[in-house]
């Protein structure tokens, strides 16, 4: 390091770093993206190339396009790729629904109320955070057996009615409380009950918040393999990713192209959402930082 | 603090103090004070979170403790069996010991590797450089389509005998096998498949570096330590609070994988029981062989060693984590 004179700030010399560190940097950060990025690369690229190419000729570019792939795969495995997507749609917009309603609901009493065991409850919810699902499986699945709901989409939907996800409640809870309760006042002065001031107040302020779990709650219950594989057990109610996985049972044959392209299609709901929502994805999960 | 701010905002309204008005004010003063007691509003709006948490947490969580005491096949009623589960778990079932193997093996390489990636890459991106955005995007976006089926598909053929990580291999001279087949590799490409999924502690990393203060780094560099001193005694036991809370994160969500292990296995956990992730195996026990209540007594010792991983994180956190105050 060189002798660092008064007047030099440290601070400039951090930010001016010279053009062969910059050039540096950038080869190595480029490096790492392409690394990361490889694989989805190459299933994109798999998913257009003949049968016979995808292992023959490892290279991105294919020599020939075989759109075919895309066909086959759609009208594939058992039933219509769209009757999975349907499917999928069904489940995710109920469970973002659901998420939306009843967290708000949940967040609005532990942000804005006082009242008796507070403390406590709000312990469990954060509590419930940590227990893993595969430990209310068993009883949570003899439950929705009993209400003769298996098979149905109803025990992937209902329970994000009841605030089981601790998590978006916990992000509401810190979102409102971050909304003045002058607000909450004045509309008190006006006569509002608590119910006005949640629907006419909290609830438009809270945009930012509903949106982040809005995205969140879709994008993991469209991935969210377990529970449908649980739940779902005939092919017609099958969702996207149990759809996938009836690719897999046969690929001993020659079907790899039509399972890369029904893979990339499976991928491109989250990729929409992530292209569209990305700054505030990335942003939404530093601040509030929770989940894995 | 409430009231606080209520006496201002009365007190900065120019009314002429009427006792009407001051009575009015009382009234509303009275009225704020009891919303904020609730009443039973409080109830009405957590209703629905009530239902949820004894119906579908506590409940089942006590349920699931019964019936791991029990032989249960979901069709007949329960059987009580005593501790029998919980024997056979431990002395009986060779399955569980190689799923306890490759659980432990996978949760001990992963995570410390993730960890050490993300707070890597998350320094590199902790400056002003061109595209620094994309940057974050390209290295975030695995994590976010985390565990699709469609993901583990992928590294299923990309590990492969004819894959694309041997083409990789290939550029060196090197010879490759299947990697997915061999009992010796199998976990290790599961283990691959979480760490590249790095970006969601490398975003919270990154969240906390940019609150580091600068003046201290400026003090350490005019005092001539160089990068290296300057990350071990500043940027590391600074972070240590965030470091902290990926370390508990990131051990949960390695106990609770199941998505790659079993797509890539193709459900079987195979080769030779050595991708039989915990959760795999707890699945296969409980909804394969309908066994639930040995399904029942896996989920509650899983249940038992995440808390118990999590309350000695939490004691072990007060030697090594500083906080400001």
């Amino acid at each position: 390091m060189s002798a660092i004179t008064p007047n030099a700030s440290p601070l400039r010399k951090l930010r001016s770093a010279t053009g062969a560190r910059r050039i540096f940097l950038h080869t190595l950060l480029i490096g790492v993206a392409v690394v990361m990025l490889y694989p989805l690369l190459w299933m994109l690229s798999s998913s257009i190339k003949p049968d016979t190419e995808i292992f023959t000729h490892p290279g991105l570019i294919p020599n020939k396009l075989n759109p075919q792939n895309y066909a086959d795969g759609w009208s594939g495995s058992g039933n219509s790729f769209s009757l999975y997507i349907t499917n999928s749609l069904i489940v995710t917009i109920g469970a973002v629904i659901g998420n939306v309603i009843s967290c708000s609901l949940a967040a609005y009493a532990f942000a804005r109320f006082e009242f008796r065991g507070k403390k406590i409850w709000f312990g469990l919810m954060l509590g419930t955070l940590m227990l893993p699902t595969q430990a209310v499986l068993i009883p949570q699945y003899t439950i929705f057996y009993n209400l003769t709901w298996i098979n149905t989409y109803l025990p992937l939907i209902v329970p994000k009615f009841l605030a089981v996800d601790a998590f978006f409640i916990f992000l509401m809870v810190q979102f409102i409380r971050s909304i003045p309760r002058e607000l909450d006042h004045a509309a008190m002065m006006d006569g509002a009950n608590p119910w006005q001031i949640y629907w006419k107040i909290i609830l438009p302020l809270m945009k930012p918040a509903l949106v982040t779990t809005t995205i969140f709650t879709f994008i993991w219950t469209y991935d969210d393999f377990l529970h449908q594989l649980v739940y779902l057990q005939q092919n017609d109610k099958f969702t996207v990713p149990l759809g996938l996985t009836l690719f897999m049972d046969q690929t001993s044959g020659s079907s790899y192209g039509p399972m890369f392209a029904m893979s990339t299609l499976a991928l491109l709901p989250t990729l929409i959402c992530f292209l569209i929502f990305q700054k505030r994805l990335v942003e939404g999960l530093a601040t509030s930082g929770m989940k894995g | 603090m409430t009231t606080a701010k209520t006496d201002e905002v009365a007190k900065g309204t120019p009314a002429p103090a009427t006792p009407s008005d001051q009575r009015e004010r009382d009234r509303m003063r009275r009225r704020l004070a009891r919303r904020r007691g609730g009443g039973w509003w409080p109830y009405v709006f957590l209703a629905p979170w009530f239902v949820g948490l004894f119906g579908l947490t506590i409940y089942p969580m006590l349920d699931s403790l019964y019936l791991s005491f029990t032989d249960f096949d979901l069709l007949t009623p329960a059987q009580w069996v005593g501790t029998k589960n919980y024997e056979r778990m431990f002395t009986a079932d060779p399955v569980f010991w190689d799923t306890v193997h490759a659980t432990l093996l996978y949760v001990a390489v992963s995570v410390p590797l993730k960890l050490a990636l993300a707070l890597g890459v998350a320094m590199l991106l902790n400056r002003d450089l061109k595209g620094i955005g994309l940057y974050r995007a390209a290295f975030y976006l695995p994590s976010l389509l985390g565990g699709a089926v469609a993901v583990a598909i992928v590294w299923r053929q990309v590990f492969g005998g004819d894959g694309l990580f041997n083409d990789f291999l290939g550029w060196f001279g090197i010879e490759g096998q299947d990697w997915i087949s061999s009992p010796d590799t199998a976990i290790y490409t599961l283990i691959l498949l979480a760490v590249w999924q790095f970006g969601t502690p490398m975003v919270i990393f990154l969240a906390g570096l940019k609150q580091l203060p600068r003046d201290v780094y400026e003090a350490a560099e005019i005092d001539g330590a160089g990068p290296v001193t300057r990350f071990f005694r500043i940027t590391l036991p600074l972070l240590t609070p965030i470091v902290f809370f990926n370390v508990v994160l990131q051990i949960i969500d390695a106990f609770k994988t199941f998505t790659p292990a079993f797509v890539v296995s193709n459900g079987t956990g195979g080769p030779l029981n050595s991708t039989m992730l915990y959760s795999l195996y707890l699945y296969k026990k409980g909804f394969a062989d309908l066994q639930m209540g040995y399904a029942s007594a896996m989920a509650w010792v899983l249940f038992l060693v995440i808390a118990g991983f999590t309350a000695v994180n939490f004691i072990a956190s007060r030697y090594w984590v500083h906080y400001d105050d």
